[in-house]
């Protein structure tokens, strides 16, 4: 599924250099969890993989089902099947929720030569899928994530993503704001989604998400380089030991 | 010794005096209403209005003006369909009111009849020597509107005033007195098909505990010249909201002149100008709070393309009796053209001591981040920016409480974005 072999990629404007020399693979069906410490370009990989313009790769490559996704602008990478569930999903005045999730449904489905859903359909598939995530409809007649609480935000992310139906998620920090029954409707839709051809790759600082979303595999981001991966009891050794032990040990 | 230099005439200048000789002895009314027409005039031969004058800085009247067509008398206009279906419609077709329709609780007569009479001359005049509209209209003005709405009347469907032009010259007015206790909205189209110069004034006088809402549309082709002035008075307890809407013209000056009248009085001005091509389009407003516990708020909204010049200039003076007025401006414009230019101009003179006053501009372009996130749900990037541009605007249109009314606007919204985005 996806395939990251030495990528460098520096923040555009400063010319500093965050991602320094990323190997990382994962499988089809895969859940790959990414931890580290603050600052070791969990989030920065996040937007790299999306395609956000404020960051350059300098160096690698980025296969995606086989298939470079460098020269890919976000919206291109969006319709071939990458979602980023954001961590701060931006408030956006003036887009209804609902529009919103219209017009995205149906770019991806021109981009993919598929037919953009009729209004009742679009409305029974959004109903549903907020029904299963606890959601008030009510939220969907508001201006994307405009007053929303942070569990709202991360709850619409997740919405949004049963509704695209990627083939790669890329969840950044999902857990951070969120009490622990919200946490566990947001790591159900998740584990909902789990399927053979569909890969998660789930970023988070914090092992506590990942009782809820069992990972396949879990790999120690620090400097910009994965320095450890391993199965999920690495990141029981994680939450007892901190991240000292293995950055010593990679040293 | 002062010696006024009078600098030579531009051919704008002269096309109007000569067009006044020739138009004099057609125009209707005599006596007083002619009287007034020489004064206006004068106004115009002392030369239009330059940069030098204060209230005319960003638009050099002068100089933008290059060229006055003639009267055409054989112009063929056509009505447009209302902006919202079954509305009443009083049209004005190359400058001449057609058949009126009737509507209850509304008394309707052409201006033509009441300058023919004589009894319109008194709203003939510029109202200070900065009304070189003013003055222009009332040198030229034919024909128009007069709508008297009675007392109590709640009118269910806007009524629409066109102002359709084909070329050549228009001058227009609509005069709209409003009894006590009325709810209603006004649409005001300005449209047309020619190269013309256009003058069109509104008088509105809003009687007590009346609700209006005024739909200024002005979406002229991008040959012509529009000037356009709002006029109106507020009485106790009345509620007045203006939308203008500018999406077209070449040269647009619209003014909107508003005093608050009475006690309890209530202004709310929301603006929207989507700028493309090679244009000028400049609103300035003038707003008098004249008496104590008047409120106002407004919010004008712009989109800059291509090498369109913007203009919004507010000014809201608070009288020095007019204690415990609640007054708020806000300009925001969303530049998305390097060549595209807006100039705002805030100004607030406050004479009463107790009050609530505030004013804010914004110049900015689409935020990168809000494109990203749109782009990462697959929303290709032209999608993603018309969605954002048209946010930003529709933010204002929504808040009309009339959903007929926010549809037919944001349908406009969506042709022009169609045309220019």
């Amino acid at each position: 599924m996806l395939e990251i072999k030495n990528l460098h990629a520096r923040v555009a404007e400063t010319g500093v250099e965050i991602i320094r020399g990323l190997n990382l693979t994962v499988q089809d069906g895969e859940v790959a969890a990414i931890m580290g410490p603050n600052g070791s370009g969990k989030s920065t990989l996040s937007y790299v993989l999306a395609g956000r313009e404020d960051y350059e790769v300098t160096e690698g490559e980025i296969l995606y089902n086989g298939q470079s996704i460098l020269e890919m602008d976000p919206a291109e990478r969006a319709a071939s099947g990458i979602f980023l569930a954001f961590q701060y999903p931006m408030e956006i005045p003036g887009v209804a929720t609902m529009e919103f999730l219209k017009v995205a449904m149906n770019a991806q489905r021109k981009a993919r030569g598929e037919d953009p859903l009729s209004i009742p359909d679009l409305m029974k598939r959004v109903k549903h899928a907020a029904g299963e995530l606890s959601m008030d409809l009510g939220m969907l007649k508001r201006p994307l994530n405009v007053g929303f609480s942070g569990g709202e935000k991360k709850r619409a992310e997740i919405l949004q993503m049963k509704l695209l139906e990627p083939k790669l998620c890329v969840l950044d920090e999902t857990d951070s704001g969120l009490d622990i029954d919200a946490l566990k409707i947001v790591a159900d839709g998740v584990n909902q989604l789990r399927s053979p051809d569909r890969s998660i790759v789930v970023i988070t600082h914090y092992q506590r998400l990942l009782d809820y979303i069992v990972p396949d595999s879990v790999h120690v981001l620090y400097k910009g380089q994965v320095i450890k991966s391993g199965d999920k009891s690495l990141a029981y050794e994680l939450e007892e030991n901190g991240y000292a032990g293995i950055i010593e040990e990679a040293a | 010794m002062n010696v006024q230099i009078q600098p030579p005439r531009t051919p704008a200048e002269a096309a109007l005096i000569d067009a006044f000789g020739e138009r004099l002895s057609l125009l209707p009314g005599n006596g007083e209403v002619t009287l007034k027409r020489d004064a206006a005039i004068e106004a115009i031969k002392a030369g239009l209005p330059t940069r030098r004058v204060e209230a005319w800085h960003y638009t050099d009247l002068r100089r933008l003006l290059t060229a006055v067509p003639p009267f055409d008398a054989t112009a063929a206009a056509t009505p447009v369909a209302p902006l919202i279906e079954g509305s009443p419609v009083l049209a004005l077709l190359n400058g001449t009111a057609s058949k009126a329709a009737a509507i209850e609780g509304v008394t309707v007569s052409a201006v033509s009849e009441k300058l023919g009479d004589g009894t319109y001359a008194p709203a003939l005049g510029p109202q200070d020597a900065d009304d070189a509209i003013g003055a222009l209209n009332s040198a030229f003005v034919a024909d128009g509107w007069l709508l008297n709405i009675a007392d109590g009347t709640v009118l269910e469907k806007p009524i629409e005033l066109q102002n359709v032009q084909a070329g050549g010259q228009v001058h227009a007015r609509f005069a709209v007195k409003v009894g006590a206790g009325v709810t209603a909205t006004i649409v005001e189209r300005q449209t047309g098909t020619g190269s013309a110069l256009v003058s069109s004034v509104d008088n509105l006088v809003v009687g007590e505990g009346s609700n209006i809402t005024w739909v200024i549309v002005q979406e002229q082709p991008d040959t012509a010249t529009h000037l356009g002035q709002f006029n109106a008075w507020i009485g106790k307890d009345a509620k007045l909201t203006l939308f203008v809407m500018n999406t077209g013209g070449k040269l647009v000056r619209q003014e909107i002149r508003v005093v608050t009248k009475g006690q309890g009085s209530d202004f709310q001005l929301r603006g929207v100008n989507l700028l493309a091509g090679d244009t000028h389009t400049d609103v300035t407003m003038v707003l008098d709070h004249a008496v104590p516990h008047t409120g106002s708020r407004e919010i004008v909204r712009n989109v800059v393309t291509d090498k369109a010049n913007g203009v919004f200039q507010g000014r809201i003076n608070v009288h020095q009796i007019a204690q415990k007025t609640d007054a708020r401006m806000a300009c925001n414009t969303l530049l998305l053209s390097d060549e595209g230019e807006f100039s705002t101009k805030p100004e607030l003179e406050i004479f009463a001591d107790d009050v609530q006053c505030g004013h804010g501009a914004t110049v900015t372009e689409i935020d990168r981040n809000h494109l990203f996130y749109l782009m990462a749900r697959g929303i290709d990037e032209k999608t993603a920016r018309g969605l954002l541009v048209k946010a930003f605007v529709a933010e204002v249109i929504e808040e009309l409480e009339d959903e007929p009314v926010v549809d037919a606007l944001e349908a406009l919204l969506h042709n022009w974005f169609q045309t220019h985005g």
